[in-house]
């Protein structure tokens, strides 16, 4: 049977140094769970930096795009006006007066293409249910999560090892298959 | 771990512990209202409704129950509307600008701040919607296709970057507000225990289960919406000052406008924070977590600001002195000296000569001191707006189209009822969201906690 193992550890710094201590001994931690940021868990645990950053400049540029065409549309090719004698022949004479809605339109689209990823790669959207393994990780405890069909160990030498570090609290429950 | 230096004033006073944290945040949101609050929310919803019921009567009667007239066009409207996004530019500016800083005091504000942000920008917002006078053709601002020929809006005119600018701050602050939420909301999920907090919990957390790889996330996108925030924040005053800057009126027609609006705009933002925080801090027992330091540091941004606001005034005085322009120089003669010289007055004390006391310790150090100078200074602030608005336009450049605002009953119904509503927003907040940013907070207790700071020192 396939074992889940919920190591949980009552401070950040415990658990840091107990996920050091298992990966050098090759042992796979699937997932940490924890009420804030642990600065440093990424490199360890193997989480590679976010690529969210790079969809945001993609957004803003697709924004700032859709505002120059859409301007250059209305107000000089579609109807132009003249409003108080203000240059409306070209984009190049107009675009001085374009800069501000282009530039918020890029930070609206740049703002909420980021978070609107973010939400879905998360899978975290209004109403999804919680998938922590124990309320208090997001109080005061910190959680890992290791699984014995990810390592090669065996659920015995899996708990031993385990239980050298400074553990809080064990808990050792049968894998779901999904 | 970072470090901090131990002679560093904490951040967090007292022996708190990451649960400790927890449950001083929660605690409000779980227990049962108290009779201060339920006292506060019933005579600020009263406000309010006083305030709609002006609003309803100015929609259903028409913009002539101000006291505009043909010479001053824009008064109390415009006032209103300038001085709230003003009140806005706070939160932003403490969550982004001080993120991008490292500045670690920003934490036990931000949250309160932002929220204060949002309905100051709604408060806002209502004041250019009525002002139209037929609120249900309000959607002509966007540009829309329709039917009346190829009717666009106009793209050059500042009034329209407005909206961009304005719908743009307030969605972004929101999403930037919401995001910081979410993780919070999870933590009072899993600890209230009603089933109707706990789902109603449950659905705001969006399921959030604090995974190391959406902190990950999370903590990126945080650094690249406070990025992309700041500039905004600039932008959305700067735009705001040229619905003035790009008019022919003396008196609006200066370059100086953009950065002394932004400056005004973090003055009185900073000023209502400090307004609201000293009694939010009392009535949550949140004293060991927004402490004398917050107050003191928010204090240097009020000098700070203030002071260049200051020097934007006497700037202006000058030039329009300087530039030898008839006109411009009666602008400002008039408004030291003229019908409204008492507005002007009011401001230069409020704005110019009172923050200056913060150059003093002792007062800049006191609470007591701080709050009567925070009204002291928001009450300048919408002076300036003021002064700014009516005294420009109300002479003309014919003498014969010279005129007076006095303002009408309705326009002090509306200001007021837009302070019970931005007050009710505010204390419903405080009641069920949680009021500190309290997982961020847990992140410096060891290098800025006071009793993690004692043991360096040994």
């Amino acid at each position: 049977m396939k074992k889940v193992f919920h190591v949980m550890y009552d401070d950040d710094e415990k658990l840091l140094v107990a996920a050091r201590e298992l990966v050098s001994k090759g042992i796979h931690v699937n997932e940490v769970y924890s009420p804030f940021p642990i600065h440093g868990i990424d490199p360890v645990i193997g989480i590679k930096r976010t690529r969210l950053a790079i969809t945001s400049f993609m957004y803003a540029m697709s924004g700032l795009s859709l505002a120059v065409f859409f301007m250059w549309y209305t107000m000089i090719s579609d109807w132009p006006m003249n409003i108080g004698g203000k240059p409306s022949f070209s984009l190049l004479e107009n675009l001085p007066a374009f800069i501000p809605v282009s530039f918020e339109f890029s930070v609206f689209c740049a703002a909420h293409g980021m978070v609107i990823t973010y939400l879905l790669r998360n899978g975290t959207l209004p109403g999804m249910p919680a998938t922590n393994p124990d309320p208090r990780t997001t109080d005061d405890k910190f959680v890992m999560e290791i699984t014995t069909d990810t390592n090669s160990m065996n659920a015995q030498d899996l708990e031993s090892e385990i239980k050298k570090t400074d553990i809080f609290e064990l808990s050792i429950k049968d894998l779901k298959e999904s | 771990m970072q470090k901090e230096s131990a002679i560093r004033e904490p951040l967090i006073l007292g022996h708190k512990t990451y649960k400790d944290i927890t449950d001083d945040v929660v605690r409000p949101i779980v227990g049962p209202a108290s009779l201060g609050w339920k006292i506060m929310i019933t005579i600020s919803s009263i406000v309010a409704l006083y305030g709609i019921g002006s609003i309803l009567y100015l929609i259903s009667t028409g913009i002539g129950v101000w006291g505009l007239n043909k010479t001053v066009g824009w008064a109390w409207d415009i006032t209103n509307f300038v001085w709230w996004v003003g009140i806005g530019h706070a939160g932003t500016l403490i969550s982004a600008v001080l993120l991008l800083f490292r500045q670690k005091w920003r934490m036990a504000i931000n949250r309160s701040a932002e929220a204060m942000t949002i309905f100051a920008v709604i408060m806002a917002a209502v004041f250019p919607g009525i002002h139209m006078g037929r609120i249900w053709l309000a959607y002509y601002v966007f540009p829309l296709p329709n039917q009346f020929g190829s009717l666009w809006v106009n793209f050059n005119s500042p009034l329209l970057w407005d909206v961009f600018a304005i719908s743009t701050y307030f969605s972004v602050s929101l999403v930037f507000w919401y995001v910081g939420l979410i993780p919070d909301f999870a933590t009072i999920r899993d600890r209230v225990t009603k089933p109707f907090a706990k789902k109603m919990y449950g659905i705001m957390s969006f399921g959030w289960s604090g995974r190391a790889k959406h902190w990950n996330r999370f903590e990126e996108l945080s650094l690249v919406l406070a990025g992309i925030a700041t500039p905004l924040v600039f932008s959305v005053h700067s735009i705001v000052s040229m619905d003035f800057a790009t008019s022919v009126i003396p008196g609006w027609h200066t370059t100086i406008f953009p950065p002394y609006f932004v400056s005004g705009a973090v003055f009185s933002g900073f000023a209502m924070v400090q307004t609201l925080l000293l009694v939010m801090r009392k009535a949550y027992k949140l004293e060991d977590y927004i402490h004398v330091k917050h107050v003191e540091y928010m204090n240097i941004v009020i000098i700070v600001t203030g002071s260049i606001v200051g020097v934007a005034y006497l700037t202006e005085l000058f030039i329009s002195w300087y530039s030898g322009v008839e006109y411009e120089s009666y602008a400002f003669i008039n408004r030291f000296s003229g019908p409204y010289k008492a507005a002007y007055w009011t401001m230069m004390t409020c704005n110019v000569i009172s923050p200056q006391l913060f150059w003093f310790k002792k007062i800049r150090r006191s609470l007591v001191a701080t709050f009567i100078l925070s009204i002291v200074v928001n009450i300048g602030m919408w002076f300036e707006r003021y002064v700014i608005i009516v005294t420009s336009l109300h002479r003309d450049y014919l003498p014969s189209s010279w005129g007076e605002f006095i303002p009408t009953a309705t326009d002090v119904g509306i200001f007021i009822g837009t302070l019970g509503i931005f007050l009710t927003l505010f204390l419903a907040f405080t009641r069920f969201f949680p009021v500190l940013a309290l997982n961020e907070l847990k992140t410096i207790l060891k290098s800025s906690g006071e009793s993690y700071k004692n043991e360096q020192v040994k």
